[in-house]
Order: structure tokens, then C-alpha cells, then sequence
């Protein structure tokens, strides 16, 4: 026992030396004596209001990386820094400009740093972010509730039809299903690489998101199958739902931020987009449901699973949410739709064998369920 | 009193900001408000802050080791001594150092120096004195100074003649010629670099009234020293730029190197006395650059090499790189007030070379 606490100390007390070496011999000053401090900013959201543009920059580096003067469009403006100085590592500062700004037309940032780097933010169409009253959240809650809980409702109304259908038949909505969710899957990843790609370097976005992608998919198995079987029917539709859900979370948060940063036509095709796109989800959570007996409240709490997140999303994408934050969404909402991937092969696979993968109706089925999808992505 | 309305604004605007923001912000500069308020003559109607176009904050000269508003008027007289041949000899000694500074509030430029300051000292003397500059490098690179003047090819400060290595030193000898309103740079390679860094200064070489029989009082006019220049209120004012982040384009723009300076901190004029400003363009990456007076004309002289104007009554004047003359005119039948003067660059004026007189 103490042998086994000697061999468990002793690796972290060499480790702690050789840190402390590090950091009071300092070999490395030599090569970087000359060099200027690192420094890293990113304007992580921006938020225009009456007369004043605010940032929120994250910063990293050797050093605090100090704001010392904001340009706007090629001038100096006056501005206030909050905090003056964020911490060197992983700080955080608003940048408050009073500036009156252009709604429809673009305004070029550069913030110059104490050591003179220039941090260069472009705001492509300036308008107003909304503020949260009462008037606007109905609003937007209407617009969540028009991209995810419609569509999916209207998508399970398909309900009734598929419960006479053959095995076939149901392969192939099965395989439709897993179609669909392969589709999002993609979108999901891209959408969530692109945001993680904007964050800080220290942070790691690309390898979080990973990470996060994997461990929502365990986690979710592992909750799916903690009786030890597989979800099948009203859980399975459940997890899809869920999966689903995250993904439109994702969804609301894109609506949002169009609606926040770019012009309102754009959001508006969005949403007839999204829209249309989603009622191929509400299918693909009625499939597993195809030789069940749900109840009326479970048609109710599955939409709602489904489409909620939506309405959430929107109302958060409006507000200037940091790309990690959306990135960190976009990789729980991937995560979510892989283990539905998983559980609907697994379904097929103990229905109709595993040599059934590959047979007409489940080919066809994967196929139209992707063709849908990217059709109706032409919308958005 | 306007200066009254502009104190007021800054503290009530001062204080709504101080509720709306609870940890550290960065004060306006009172002279911005004051500057601001004063030439927009938009005083506070409402209790907005509506912001203006200037850099927040306040360069701490003492510590840079040069200030603008002393670089106005501080004229580098050298020791004057006579030789044997009766001929006065003005003499320097002029030392190029590493220098960081602070070119605008809170950001730090490693500059290159001529005696730790930017735009250097400013050399004046009269034309016909013989010229000894003593250089010595201080710097961790070889620098030179070029001077525009006439000179032996030997004295040119160029690769292969009076460019001095670290640690170096060269003496620069030559008669003071022409008369006019030149400058020096070191003319090292690579050029751009040298330049932009900060080695350059002017050069001011006064007429001689009398070698100019024809024009005495015109010449003594511009004799520093002498009773006829005590009227005038001369300025030197060296259009420079800096790139602090290394894209080959100016972060910064000003007369004598401090953006904004002339603009929260008003340069202030005797309007019963003529002014005479010695302009010189040394503005790094930008082809030109240029001078516009608000509410004004004035009359031009090219290079200062002539005693009669090159351009009369324009208000507007742009300059290339290293191109120079002498500007003047007269407040005299101007009320009191700011009067703006600027580079009829918009860029430029919004990216710190805006300036105020205030006529008094
Ligand atoms: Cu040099």
C-alpha cells in the first residue's frame, strides 16, 4: 500500500520540479528576449444598440492583451474597455463604442493593442439586436415555434398512414430515417466546425467539439441502454426526438443570429426553409411508432422534445452568443444524432437481419431520406 | 466659458458613465471633450455619448522623452564658434538610439531615434555657416544622416559614405545651402524601415539678409534671432506616420508623431502676431500627404528656397515624401476661436492627423 502511494507521488513530484525549473531558470528567454509578447484576440460577438457597439473580445496571451485605442471605419473613436485589463490567460474584455452606426451597411473594426497588433472585425450588416421585451420574445418564440414544433407535428400526423405498412415498407422509412439523420449529422458537424474554427486558439475548438460529439454519443448509448437492451419503439422515438431537438437547437441559434446580424429577408427564407425542412424529422420520430400504440400526450411531449429547443435557440442566437458556446451546442446536437443513427441500425439490424442493410427498400430509403433533406436544404 | 460648457458635459457625461460601467474605464481625455464639444458646437443636448473621433487617453511625454507641443518651437541652435578664417562654424552632435515610445495613448512603437525623440532635433542655422554634425551610433544598427542640403558626395550619408555601424561615429562638415526649410533622414537600407522607425528631423536653413540686398527685410524676416522674426510665431511641423503592426501601412498619423495631439490640446496663437509654420512631409507607405487650414488662406513658398511666395493664397497644400516649405499667414482679422487644420486626407485626419489653433 505505501509502495503503491511511493510510485503514485513520486511522478508528481518530479513533474512539479521540473515545472518549477522551468519557471525560475526560464532556458527559453534567450530565444524570445527580443520577441514581443503573444498576443491573441478574437471579437467573439458584437451587439449594436442606439448610437453604441459593443464587443465582447476574448483575449489570450503572454501578457494582458489591453485594448489601447478602437478604430471604427478608418477613424479613432472613443470608447471604454471593460475590464481595462482582462486576464493574459483566456481574459475577457467589452469594448463599449458610442458610434452612430448605419443600419443595412457594414462598419470595419480595428482595435489596436498595447504592443500595436491590430485585431480587425468587420460587422457585414449592422443592425439593431433586439431587446428582450415582451412584443419581441412572442415574436420570436412564434418564429421557434413555426422552424421546430410545426413542422414536426406536422411530420407525425404521417402517423396513422404507416401503421399498415408492411415490413418493407418500414425498412424503408427506417432507413429514410437514418437517412435524414445523416444528413443533419453532416450539417450539424460543419456548422459546429465552422463556429469552433472562430474561437481562441488556446481553447481548442475543433478537438471540443470532438470530444463533446463522442461523449454525447456514449453518454446517450450508455442511458439508452441501461436496462440492457436497446431503446426500441416509444424510447427509441424518444431518443430521436431528443436528437433531433439538440440539432434544431442548433438551428434556432443560426435563425437567431440572422435575425440579429443579418437582414430579415434572409431570416425569413430560413425559417420557410427550416420549416419545410423539418417535417421530414417529425417522419423520421413517428417511424419507430409504426407498430405501437402511443397515446395522444406522447405525439404531444415527442413534438415538443423535438421542436422546443427550437424556440429557445432562436430567442439565445439573437443575443450575440459566443462561438464556443454554439459550437459546444452544435457538438451535443451531433452527438445526440449519431447514437440515433446507431440505435435505428441497431433496430433494422435485429428486425430483419444484418445481410436486410443492404437491400432495396433500405437503400432506397436511406437514399430519399438524404435526397429530401438536401432538396429542401435548397430552401434555407 | 466655453471651456466652463465643455467641463460641464465631460462630468455629467463622466458620471452616467461611471453608473452604467462599474469597473475601470478608460476617462476621456478632458481635451478631446473640451476640443470636441467647442468645434461641433453640438453642446450636450442630450445625455447620450454620442462619442467623438480622437484616441482615448493621455501619452505620458516625460516618460517618452519629447513632447509635440515643445517640438512646435524648440529650434537646435548648435555650438557656434568662429575659425580662423572668420567664418562662423555651427556645430552638433547628434546620437541615433533604440528607443520604445509611446506613440499613442497606451500603445508602445519601438522606434529608432535621433536623440531620443521623433521627429530629432531640429537643426537651424544660416546659410554660409559651415556645418559640423557629429554622429554618433548608439543604435544596435548602422544609421546615417542623409541631409538635404548641398554637399560633397562624401558627406551624403549614404551606404559607402558617413554610414555608421553600431558603436560608429562620423562627422558630417558642409556649408549651410541653400536657404529653406529642408530636413534629414538616415538613408540606410532598407529605406522604408529606417525612415518609418524614426529617423528623420528638420533642417532649417534662414536667409542671410545680407546676401540678399534685393529682399533684406523679406530675409531678415525668417533670420531667427534677429528684430525683424520677433513678431513671427514659428512652428515646425514634421507630418509623419507609424506602422506599428507591420503591414507596410500607418496605424497612426500626426504632426510630430503624437496623434490628435494638436486636436485635444490647441495650439495657441497671437492673433496680432503673423505665423510662420516650416512644414515637412517625411510620411512613410502613403504617396502624399497634405496641409488644409479651416477659415483661411495662406502663401506657400516652396522647399523655403525663395523669398517670394510659390503659391499665394491657397489653403490647401500636398506634399511627397521629403518634400517641404514654408507656410504664412496672419489671424489678425479673424475673431477668436479653434480654427482646424488638417490633412485633407480624410483617412489620415481620422487616423490622428487633426489639429486645432485657438486664436486668441
Ligand atoms: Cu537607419
Amino acid at each position: 500500500m505505501t509502495a503503491t502511494r511511493f510510485w503514485l507521488a513520486l511522478p508528481l513530484v518530479i513533474l512539479t520540479l521540473v515545472v518549477a525549473l522551468l519557471l525560475s531558470w526560464r532556458p527559453l528567454d534567450r530565444f524570445t528576449s527580443s520577441a514581443p509578447p503573444v498576443e491573441n484576440a478574437n471579437v467573439e460577438s458584437v451587439r449594436l444598440t442606439g448610437g453604441l457597439i459593443s464587443l465582447t473580445l476574448r483575449t489570450d496571451g503572454s501578457e494582458p492583451v489591453i485594448v489601447a485605442q478602437v478604430q471604427v471605419d478608418g477613424a479613432y473613436r472613443t470608447f471604454t474597455a471593460t475590464p481595462q485589463t482582462p486576464s493574459a490567460w483566456l481574459g475577457r474584455t467589452r469594448i463599449d463604442i458610442p458610434y452612430p452606426w448605419i443600419s443595412g451597411e457594414a462598419h470595419h473594426i480595428a482595435l489596436v493593442t498595447g504592443t500595436g497588433v491590430v485585431v480587425n472585425h468587420t460587422i457585414e450588416v449592422a443592425q439593431e439586436t433586439p431587446a428582450l421585451d415582451g412584443t419581441s420574445l412572442a415574436l420570436l418564440a412564434a418564429v421557434g415555434t413555426l422552424l421546430g414544433l410545426v413542422p414536426v407535428a406536422i411530420g407525425l400526423l404521417a402517423w396513422p398512414a404507416m401503421r399498415s405498412i408492411s415490413q418493407g415498407g418500414l425498412n424503408f422509412l427506417l432507413a429514410l430515417t437514418i437517412g435524414l439523420l445523416v444528413f443533419l449529422l453532416i450539417d450539424t458537424i460543419g456548422e459546429g466546425l465552422e463556429e469552433a474554427a472562430e474561437t481562441i486558439g488556446r481553447l481548442r475548438g475543433p478537438v471540443l467539439f470532438w470530444a463533446i460529439l463522442a461523449l454525447t454519443t456514449l453518454i446517450l448509448l450508455a442511458l439508452g441502454r441501461r436496462q440492457g437492451r436497446a431503446p426500441e419503439g416509444l424510447a427509441l422515438a424518444g431518443f430521436i426526438a431528443l436528437g433531433i431537438g439538440l440539432h434544431n437547437l442548433g438551428e434556432g441559434l443560426a435563425v437567431g443570429a440572422a435575425l440579429a446580424t443579418g437582414s430579415a429577408a434572409l431570416a425569413t427564407y430560413l425559417v420557410i426553409g427550416f420549416t419545410i425542412h423539418n417535417v421530414t424529422e417529425g417522419i423520421g420520430i413517428a417511424a419507430p411508432l409504426a407498430r405501437e400504440r402511443p397515446r395522444l400526450v406522447d405525439f404531444i411531449w415527442l413534438a415538443a422534445l423535438a421542436g422546443l429547443p427550437a424556440i429557445i435557440g432562436t430567442i439565445i442566437g439573437t443575443q450575440a452568443v459566443s462561438p464556443l458556446w454554439i459550437a459546444v451546442c452544435f457538438a451535443i446536437g451531433a452527438g445526440a444524432i449519431v447514437q440515433v443513427i446507431i440505435e435505428v441500425g441497431a433496430l433494422m439490424t435485429r428486425r430483419a437481419g444484418i445481410g436486410q442493410l443492404l437491400s432495396l427498400p433500405v437503400v432506397a430509403g436511406v437514399t430519399v431520406g438524404l435526397a429530401v433533406m438536401y432538396a429542401t436544404a435548397l430552401l434555407v | 466659458m466655453v471651456d466652463g460648457e465643455a467641463c460641464g458635459e465631460f462630468s455629467r457625461r463622466g458620471f452616467l458613465r461611471s453608473v452604467a460601467v462599474a469597473s475601470a474605464t478608460v476617462p476621456l481625455a478632458t481635451g478631446a471633450v473640451l476640443a470636441q464639444s467647442a468645434a461641433d458646437g453640438h453642446s450636450a443636448h442630450s445625455g447620450r455619448d454620442e462619442g467623438s473621433n480622437t484616441v482615448v487617453g493621455e501619452v505620458d511625454y516625460a516618460k517618452n522623452g519629447f513632447d509635440p507641443h515643445a517640438i512646435l518651437t524648440d529650434w537646435d541652435k548648435g555650438a557656434v564658434s568662429t575659425n580662423a578664417d572668420g567664418r562662423i562654424v555651427r556645430e552638433w552632435t547628434i546620437t541615433a538610439v533604440d528607443h520604445e515610445f509611446e506613440v499613442a495613448p497606451g500603445v508602445k512603437f519601438a522606434g529608432w531615434t535621433y536623440n531620443g525623440r521623433v521627429p530629432g532635433p531640429t537643426l537651424r542655422c544660416t546659410e554660409g555657416e559651415w556645418l559640423r554634425i557629429k554622429f554618433q551610433n548608439g543604435s544596435t544598427h548602422p544609421h546615417s544622416m542623409h541631409f538635404h542640403g548641398i554637399h560633397a558626395a562624401r558627406m551624403d550619408g549614404v551606404p559607402g559614405a558617413g554610414l555608421v555601424d553600431p558603436g560608429g561615429e562620423f562627422t558630417y562638415e558642409f556649408e549651410a545651402k541653400p536657404f529653406g526649410c529642408h530636413l534629414y533622414h538616415c538613408h540606410a537600407v532598407p529605406l522604408k524601415r529606417h525612415i518609418h522607425k524614426g529617423l528623420y528631423g528638420a533642417f532649417i536653413v534662414d536667409p542671410d539678409p545680407l546676401r540678399h540686398p534685393e529682399a533684406r527685410d523679406k530675409a531678415a524676416a525668417r533670420l531667427l534671432g534677429s528684430p525683424e522674426n520677433a513678431r513671427w510665431q514659428e512652428l515646425l511641423m514634421v507630418m509623419n506616420g507609424f506602422d506599428t503592426n507591420f503591414d507596410d501601412e500607418n496605424e497612426f498619423y500626426a504632426v510630430n508623431s503624437i496623434p490628435f495631439a494638436y486636436f485635444n490640446k490647441p495650439i495657441r496663437i497671437d492673433k496680432t502676431r503673423p505665423v510662420r509654420i516650416y512644414l515637412i512631409n517625411i510620411t512613410e507607405f502613403d504617396p502624399i500627404n497634405s496641409l488644409h487650414l479651416h477659415a483661411h488662406f495662406y502663401d506657400f513658398y516652396d522647399h523655403g528656397t525663395t523669398l517670394d511666395p510659390t503659391n499665394r493664397m491657397i489653403d490647401t497644400i500636398m506634399m511627397c515624401q521629403a518634400q517641404r516649405g514654408i507656410l504664412e499667414f496672419s489671424f489678425e482679422n479673424h475673431e477668436p476661436g479653434l480654427y482646424m487644420f488638417h490633412a485633407h486626407q480624410s483617412e489620415f485626419a481620422e487616423l490622428g492627423w487633426m489639429s486645432h489653433f485657438e486664436v486668441v
